[in-house]
């Protein structure tokens, strides 16, 4: 009993990331319907950001604290906000019209430019460099089970973040808009919303959330180097499938399950080297009875 | 129109493929080398390319063999399957290099064997340790132990020094050497009357490993045998600090890097591992290795694989110097007759499997540095 | 019937060629042959999977699982029968291990294909994504094939000449089956499906056609590349490997055969010129990408065994 508690609050800590990240990935395809390969990379660029600012910053705050940390995830994430826009000013606005599967492909080529990029010598390198300690962290000891700080804080920092983003897309007057595009964006164009605005701040917030996701992802695994983001950004987009692409309570349920399921796995002996392949597994079983996911809306082709 | 672009490019095909390779010009002698110095596994390529570029610069420095200069052709693999082959077979059959340096990984210099066997150019593994490699023939060799040794030394450290008597047993399903390594020293540890408490896997290059480590701690076991590569040790020293896994964790070679102390911190504190020379029991020749690699590149500490690095290249200068000429058929003759090479990381000699026979020392971490623990000869 | 003349041409002309090639085999840079063998393998690869994503409009990110499939299958067999067979018995041998690989591998492309029949775009593309790194996680813990030490040993059968004869037949038997009264449906299917089963084709035939016949040249290919390398790993065939070619197939323009060939020969050659760019080369590589879908996202060839219009995504 107490073997399955840690591992349901393993499973849970790690779940809450991938959930993080795949919230990511599902508000740019709600909008532009691709998948932004380039993702997982500014989730690595938001934990190298902080790694490069956290000394400046620690010449004024003191670190770990609360207050540094903040400041330093701030930073991080307008950063990698600015990445976002960037990204899609540069590679995604020109081939807004073209077919899907172009823009898809030159999301692969950024995705593979942003990492060589990174790994060369006179950027990142290739590496693992250490993450430094930006939170105090304990671990707490609740009935002979061990939860530490950060896995506390990620399940606290996404459910916040998911209610916030619910509330900017159901809420606000740039949700509303956000809607429309992704409804048919000829028609919001037409109603007078500025579709490249609208487009551009898709992208800023689905990369200040890679970013906040990076830097938790680094603070339970402090060491970080430039390909740290293929292997969670690979199972996030997963996650956001299997909780029906584009809706955003389907890709939080879909990374804790597949937090849950992989961290059930990875516990069993036998079982844990087949732990990459089973979560695929799982995903193709519940597609074949729920092909748009488990929240997703099946759509019925009209003639 | 198009039947001309067609037969145009046919024959262009036809002319580029029977285009002849460049050969050795007279005045240097051309080394090739392959390493993973981009994708997945760039640390390791790296650290063992910047190891073989320091030994090349120091013995151009000291003029080089038979008068001649060394020139360092440096292939990347991009730590992917199917490039060692082309880049091996360009070093060769293009370059037409005198030898072949590399890898790390012993999958991607088990791809690459065949091929220099082939075109008997010798080709000198800097650090796979799996059995199999220098299997492929007798012009392959490598200059650091093998898998069999070292999973018998951390078996018996594991039974007289740890007095473990149930072991958990956590390998990274992705690397053959992490698995060659577990096998033979799950052989060692129940031959000497240990029982394997657990066994479980991860995939190199994992983040979160508390999964597998709760499950390994409520198998209770003495120690935890984790033969990794320092990056994956590191995460998995700190978590298992987390969940209060209290026992020693022991590993071998692949923890050998300042980097596991910078990122594991306290939580690595106390743990054990076996690799080829110890910094601290240093002799001059280590000293010497370590403060040239610092000045050289921007005060990195040298790694197991740096070290390794250098040694190949060093090997293969004094085989060549040896033999007294380039060819491939004598070098091989000298390597093999190798019976007393001062390396970096030990004395070694060469056996008739081509393998270094060298011994292993087992390092402590101990108050943020690598403790010189005890040597073990073979 | 022009455009199936075309094909007939091109069958003729790529074995002729293949023969006269592997005549001159043994004077060629083994450097260049190597790259030349690869060209022919992932010219294999990018026109099965063309029959798949580019002719159906499906959307597999899972060829390289195919590959491992047919790969592993046809060393494995290769390995276990090659002593008890003599020298001159060696081709015959070979020809099986290949055709073995590709059946296996169709049997594997039958089990992704039935499920695409419930999936469309992005959910297909996880899930045959996903059965590829279910087949190279199985890969890596079967010990029978080295698991994640790799298979070694292999030994070296393919040549030029068995490369692009077999390239030359996957082209002819991928056009002649799109370009066949039959294979029209696959266009239709790929261009509207709900059209397509109106007019009294079945769509879930051609997808799950598509998919076997895609996945069976996909395991001759890996069977080649087998006996090529001498040596397969797990890792070779990892998701990074499925998108290398179907960066092949959209570069040259998908559903259209002769540009998919020349694209597959150019990403097989562009990484080899780089090299004296050395740790450059990658980034430029991608650069590369980036720049090609900005300038010529309809693939950068239009030439086609089509008639225009027939085939457009």
């Amino acid at each position: 009993m107490e073997w399955f508690l840690q591992q349901l609050i393993n499973g849970l800590a790690l779940g809450s990331i991938y959930a993080l990240i795949a919230l990511g990935y599902t508000m740019v395809y709600g909008v532009l319907r691709f998948i932004n390969f380039a993702h997982s990379d500014v989730l690595m660029l938001g934990a190298f950001s902080a790694y490069y600012v956290a000394p400046a910053i620690e010449k004024v705050l003191p670190l770990p604290s609360v207050l540094g940390a903040l400041v330093i995830i701030l930073i991080s994430t307008l950063i990698c906000a600015g990445i976002g826009m960037l990204i899609e000013f540069l590679a995604y606005r020109p081939l807004r019209n073209r077919p899907k599967l172009t823009v898809l492909i030159t999301a692969i080529g950024v995705s593979l430019f942003i990492e060589f990029t990174c790994q060369h010598k006179s950027v990142f390198g290739a590496d693992t460099k250490p993450f430094p300690q930006l939170l105090p962290a304990t671990d707490f000891h609740v009935l002979g089970l061990i939860i530490s700080s950060n896995d506390l804080l990620v399940v606290f920092i996404t459910a916040i973040l998911l209610t916030a983003l619910w509330f900017i897309v159901q809420r606000t007057k740039m949700g509303t808009a956000m809607r429309a595009v992704s409804f048919n964006q000829q028609a919001a164009a037409l109603m007078g919303v500025n579709i490249n605005k609208i487009i551009s701040f898709t992208f800023g917030l689905g990369s200040a959330l890679a970013a906040i996701a990076g830097i938790l992802y680094a603070l339970k695994a402090p060491g970080i180097e430039p390909l740290m983001g293929v292997q969670p950004g690979l199972r996030a987009f997963v996650a956001a499938v299997l909780g029906g692409i584009g809706n955003l309570p389907g890709a939080a349920l879909g990374g804790l399950l597949l937090g849950l399921l992989e961290t059930f796995a990875g516990g069993i002996s036998g079982l844990s080297n087949y732990r990459d392949g089973i979560a695929f597994a799982i995903l193709i079983l519940i597609l074949l009875f729920k092909p748009a996911g488990l929240l997703g809306k099946a759509t019925i082709e009209k003639v | 129109m198009r039947d001309l672009l067609f037969h145009g490019a046919c024959s262009a095909i036809i002319l580029t493929l029977t285009a002849c390779g460049g050969g050795n010009s007279g005045s240097t002698i051309l080394v090739g080398e392959f390493a993973s110095l981009t994708g997945k596994e760039a640390t390791f390529g790296i650290s063992s390319h910047e190891g073989t570029q320091l030994a090349i610069e120091e013995l151009n420095a000291a003029g080089g063999v038979l008068g001649k200069k060394f020139e360092l052709k440096t292939e990347d693999d991009q730590s992917k399957a199917g490039e060692p082959a082309n880049v091996v077979n360009k070093l060769i059959s293009k370059d037409g290099v005198v030898a072949i340096l590399g890898e790390v990984a012993s999958s991607r210099s088990l791809e690459a064997a065949p091929i220099a066997q082939q075109n008997k150019i010798p080709m000198i593994s800097p650090a796979s340790t799996n059995p199999k490699v220098t299997e492929t023939g007798d012009y392959i060799f490598r200059v650091c132990f093998i898998d069999p040794f070292q999973g018998t030394v951390m078996a018996n450290f594991a039974t007289k020094t740890l007095k473990a008597k149930k072991v958990a047993v956590f390998t990274d399903v992705k690397s053959d050497y992490s698995k060659g390594l577990a096998k033979f020293f799950k052989e060692g540890f129940t031959k000497a009357g240990g029982t394997i408490a657990g066994e479980l896997d991860f995939n190199g290059g994992d983040k979160d490993f508390k999964a597998q480590l709760t499950a390994i701690k409520s198998a209770a076991p003495d120690a935890v045998f984790v033969p990794g590569y320092y990056t994956d040790v590191a995460l998995i020293c700190i978590q298992a600090k987390q969940l209060g896994l209290n026992v020693p964790l022991f590993g071998g070679d692949g923890w050998e890097s300042e980097t596991l102390l910078n990122i594991g911190k306290d939580a690595v504190e106390g743990h054990y591992f076996s690799t080829h020379y110890a910094a601290d029991a240093a002799s001059p020749k280590v000293t010497a290795f370590v403060a040239a690699y610092k000045k050289r590149y921007n005060g990195k500490v040298p790694d197991a694989m740096a070290a390794l690095g250098y040694d190949s290249a060093m090997f293969l200068a004094d085989g060549i110097k040896r033999a007294g000429s380039t060819d491939g058929d004598k070098i091989r003759e000298a390597l093999a007759a190798t019976t007393d090479f001062d390396a970096v990381t030990g004395k070694m000699r060469i056996n008739e499997h081509r393998d270094a026979v060298k011994s292993a020392v087992i390092l402590q971490v101990k108050g943020g540095a690598f403790k010189y623990l005890e040597t073990v000869s073979p | 019937m022009k455009s199936a003349d075309g094909a007939k041409r091109w069958l003729l002309v790529g074995i002729a060629l293949a023969v006269v090639a592997s005549y001159f085999t043994p004077q060629f840079n083994r450097y260049y042959l190597g790259i030349a063998i690869d060209c022919g393998i992932n010219i294999i690869l990018a026109v099965s999977l063309n029959l798949i994503n580019g002719h159906t409009g499906q959307f597999s990110l899972g060829h390289a699982g195919f590959m491992a499939v047919g790969g592993y299958t046809a060393a494995k067999f290769s390995l276990v029968f090659e002593a008890m067979v003599p020298d001159s018995l060696k081709p015959l041998l070979f020809v099986a291990a290949l055709t073995l690989g590709g059946l296996i591998a169709a049997l594997a492309g039958l089990g992704v294909g039935v499920p695409s029949l419930r999936l469309k775009g992005d959910y297909l593309a996880i899930v045959t994504l996903g059965f590829g790194e279910i087949i190279r996680v199985v890969v890596q813990n079967m010990e029978s094939v080295g698991a994640a030490s790799g298979l070694k040993n292999i030994p070296k059968w393919t040549t030029l000449g068995w490369t692009f004869a077999l390239a030359a037949i996957t082209i002819y038997a991928v056009a002649s089956l799109v370009n066949s009264t039959y294979g029209r449906g696959f266009i239709a299917v790929s261009d509207d499906e709900v059209a397509a089963s109106s007019m009294g084709i079945n769509p879930v035939r051609y997808k799950v056609t598509a998919f076997v016949t895609g996945a069976f040249f996909a395991g001759i290919a890996g069977g080649l590349y087998a006996h090529h390398k001498q040596f397969l790993s797990p890792t070779g065939f990892d998701f990074l490997k499925s998108i290398d070619i179907v960066v092949m197939v959209i570069l040259g323009g998908m559903g259209r055969t002769a540009g998919v060939v020349i694209a597959a020969i150019i990403l097989t050659l562009l990484p080899e010129f780089l090299r004296q760019f050395a740790d450059y080369r990658m980034i430029i590589y991608s650069l590369l990408i980036i720049g090609l879908m900005m300038a010529r996202p309809q693939g950068l060839f239009t030439l086609s065994f089509k008639k225009k219009g027939a085939a457009s995504v």
